[in-house]
């Protein structure tokens, strides 16, 4: 496959404009410089490190005092490697949504780090973080709401550009707002309409050509799919796989359907309350889980054959989803596991090769946050 | 009346033939050429904005065009009454008080013997001046403090808040006999200042709310998330999506301000005797209402009109400017 060398087509003016002051603007270039250069295939170029993030529970009218905080998210570490797909599913409210706001700097960490290229761009502001926003960009979940509907189609995929003029000439960029609509599949005729005028596939398209329009490393995919018809599901999933070839995409994918991440993704990041469970290649997780979350999740998708249906071994947990705000000690799953011991209420499991598995090259050798891990299969159990 | 959608048949099949995603598209890019209307004699290619979309739609309206029409001849004759009632709206004569209409005076006299037509003419200037004066400040006054403590949050919205609340227990007319007894200024600008004083938290509250509605659509998270500058974000993405609201509002609030104007004259406490308004004649012309009915009805009738075409111009810019009723 042939790769578009897409970064060295634009101009890299960019990081000579202002060297003239002080040494501020020298540490910034520096990480402009950083930001800018490309990696190959395979190393990783997202790093996230013990990432947090804690949400203030207040009272009061006018005066707030904190009495808590929701740990949206509480200790995430993972990589994601130039090129891969690595899809990040978990049940509502277990911090994903919070995790892709976190990688794109809507939201301030609370502590931990997150490193793009080496940098660490929790504490980036200004023209670093403008560079690296144009290289991670994000497509959002529901495509009715991620459109500002008082702007025509041509307007919003422009806006980029608007905002980052050094990636299009002024005169250039009808045309390529016009590629774009293309490239995602629309009619480069329609630039002139308002979203409401099209159906949620198309305004999802749209959102994606935005997403698009930088030239961006990484996309963060918010649940891109889960408000579309299962058969615009599909058109929209394979749309993203071949944009991730001809462009050299690596996406993070959240979702909560199961197939749809094994479809598009390479690897796989299982999340419950807060913090990682389980993150493996998808046939590690599919096939060989090794947490006892990640094996109920996968006893619920559900099988077509009605035969093996009926041989297949449910795990019905019990009991919710504790509160944010008040997590379990030690493990987080504990409250609703069936193997929880001891243990489990006192020591925090960490997110390693489980002991048993360490140096075997079996496929349940990945990374599982269990004291008690052990293989299961629960998909083709019969 | 709207004006009938044209589908458009060949555009969505070559869209359909570029892809290759299947057939499903077919029917939602079909769908979506029908909806989209107005777009006839749009020379090709040329983006056309919200505001002339919106132009485009309220020039068919029958509404706006009999609110807009109406209003119109009511700022010409508040800017130049002598147009079409030259006579001196100060000119009485008490022997033909409370008269029917005779030639030359259609309206009939009041109970002072002044003409009852020049003096509804006359009397526009003061309401219209008093209705745009105090809704342009309100609108201003209301959407800044407002619109910036959505945005902002925290603190300065919890504070703005209770500013407001504060302000909404003063109750209007009760204020207005309180601030405006004390006045002694016969022109119109302390009412305008009472009814800005007054006025301006309904508007903020307004906008607030629309703006921090706005604020958490995900096309704002979308342009924090291409970089985009605080400014930026909130004239491109949260100002135009908040302003209906307060338009709307605003032109009620228009109507609603020249009928005070009138109840605070009427009471005595806004406009004064030389001056000439609606408010000052009603008030004047009530005692007599069993006498000379036409004394009262002509100057209320008036109000009445104007409040009503300030109500349905708002209600037609509106419509106008939501795509979604498009």
């Amino acid at each position: 496959m042939a790769e578009p060398s897409k970064k060295d087509e634009q101009p890299v003016g960019k990081v000579n404009v202002s060297k003239a002051d002080g040494a501020g603007a020298r540490l910034e270039d520096e990480e402009v410089a950083a930001i800018e250069k490309p990696v190959q295939r395979g190393e990783p170029i997202l790093q996230v490190r013990d990432l947090k993030k804690h949400f203030p529970l207040t009272q009061g009218i006018l005066f707030k005092k904190q009495i808590g905080a929701v740990k949206a998210v509480d200790g995430v570490s993972f990589d994601l490697y130039q090129g891969e797909t690595l899809g990040i599913v978990g049940e509502s409210g277990c911090g994903k949504s919070t995790v892709a706001k976190l990688l794109m700097n809507l939201e301030q960490a609370t502590a931990g780090h997150i490193f793009y290229k080496g940098q660490d761009i929790t504490k980036l502001s200004g023209r670093a973080l403008k560079a690296v926003r144009r290289n991670i960009q994000m497509v959002f979940q529901d495509p009715y709401t991620s459109l500002n509907p008082r702007m025509t189609v041509g307007d919003i995929i422009g806006e980029p550009f608007d905002i980052h003029p050094e990636v299009a000439p002024k005169g250039d960029r009808r045309r390529r707002v016009q590629e774009l609509l293309d490239v995602v599949g629309l009619n480069p005729e329609y630039i002139n309409r308002y979203p409401h005028q099209f159906s949620g596939g198309q305004r999802q398209r749209i959102g994606i050509a935005r997403g698009l329009a930088l030239n961006p490393e990484i996309i963060i995919c918010d649940e891109p799919v889960s408000a579309l018809d299962v058969s615009v599901q599909a058109q929209v999933v394979n749309l993203m796989e071949r944009l991730q070839d001809e462009f050299n995409l690596s996406y993070i994918f959240i979702a909560h359907d199961l197939s749809i991440v094994r479809h598009i993704s390479d690897r796989v990041g299982v999340m419950y309350l807060g913090q990682m469970a389980e993150i493996g290649t998808d046939e590690e997780i599919y096939d060989h889980p090794t947490h006892p979350y990640t094996q109920a999740l996968l006893s619920a998708v559900p099988v077509p054959d009605p035969d093996a249906r009926e041989h297949r071994e449910r795990i019905i947990l019990t009991g919710d989803v504790p509160s944010p705000a008040n997590p379990p000690s030690g493990c987080r799953f504990r409250t609703r596991c069936w193997k929880a011991q001891e243990k489990c209420a006192t020591e925090v499991p960490v997110l390693a090769v489980p002991e048993r598995f360490k140096g075997t090259d079996s496929p349940a050798a990945h990374e599982s946050a269990c004291h008690f891990a052990e293989e299961k299969d629960v998909v083709h159990a019969a | 009346m709207p004006e009938p959608s044209l589908p458009q048949p060949q555009e969505p099949e070559r869209a359909i033939a570029g892809t290759g995603t299947g057939a499903g598209m077919d029917l939602a890019a079909a769908e979506a050429a029908t909806v989209g209307s107005g777009e006839t004699g749009r020379p090709a290619g040329r983006p056309r904005s919200l505001w002339s979309d919106a132009w485009h739609d309220l020039r068919r309206n029958p509404v706006f065009v009999l609110s807009a029409l109406v209003i119109c001849f009511l700022v010409v004759i508040a800017l130049w009454p002598s147009l079409i009632a030259p006579g001196n709206p100060l000119h009485c004569d008490l022997a033909r008080a409370q008269d029917g209409p005779s030639p030359g005076h259609p309206f009939g006299y009041d109970g002072q013997g002044c003409d009852v037509y020049t003096r509804t003419v006359h009397g526009a200037r003061a309401s219209v001046t008093v209705g745009v004066c105090a809704t342009a400040g309100v609108a201003v006054l209301g959407s800044v403090l407002g619109g910036l403590a959505g945005y902002v949050g925290g603190f300065w919205d919890a504070l703005l808040s209770r500013i407001t609340d504060v302000f909404f227990a003063v109750p209007v007319v009760l204020g207005g006999l309180v601030l405006l007894s004390v006045v002694t200024s016969s022109t119109v600008w302390p009412v305008v200042g009472f009814l800005v004083l007054l006025g301006w938290p309904q508007i903020s509250r307004i906008a607030r709310g629309a703006v921090v509605t706005a604020k958490q659509h995900d096309y704002v998270q979308a342009a924090r998330a291409l970089g985009a500058s605080g400014p930026r974000i909130l004239l491109r993405h949260i100002a135009p999506n908040a302003v209906a609201p307060v338009i709307v509002v605003a032109t009620i609030a228009l109507g609603t301000f020249i009928a005070l104007e009138a109840t605070l004259s009427y009471l005595g406490v806004g406009l004064k005797p030389p001056s000439v308004s609606w408010g000052i004649q009603i008030s004047a012309a009530s005692p007599y209402v069993r006498n000379a009915p036409h004394a009262l009805l002509w100057p209320a009738g008036a109000l009445a009109v104007t409040v009503l075409a300030f109500i349905m111009l708002g209600d037609a810019v509106r419509d106008a400017l939501d795509p979604k009723l498009r």
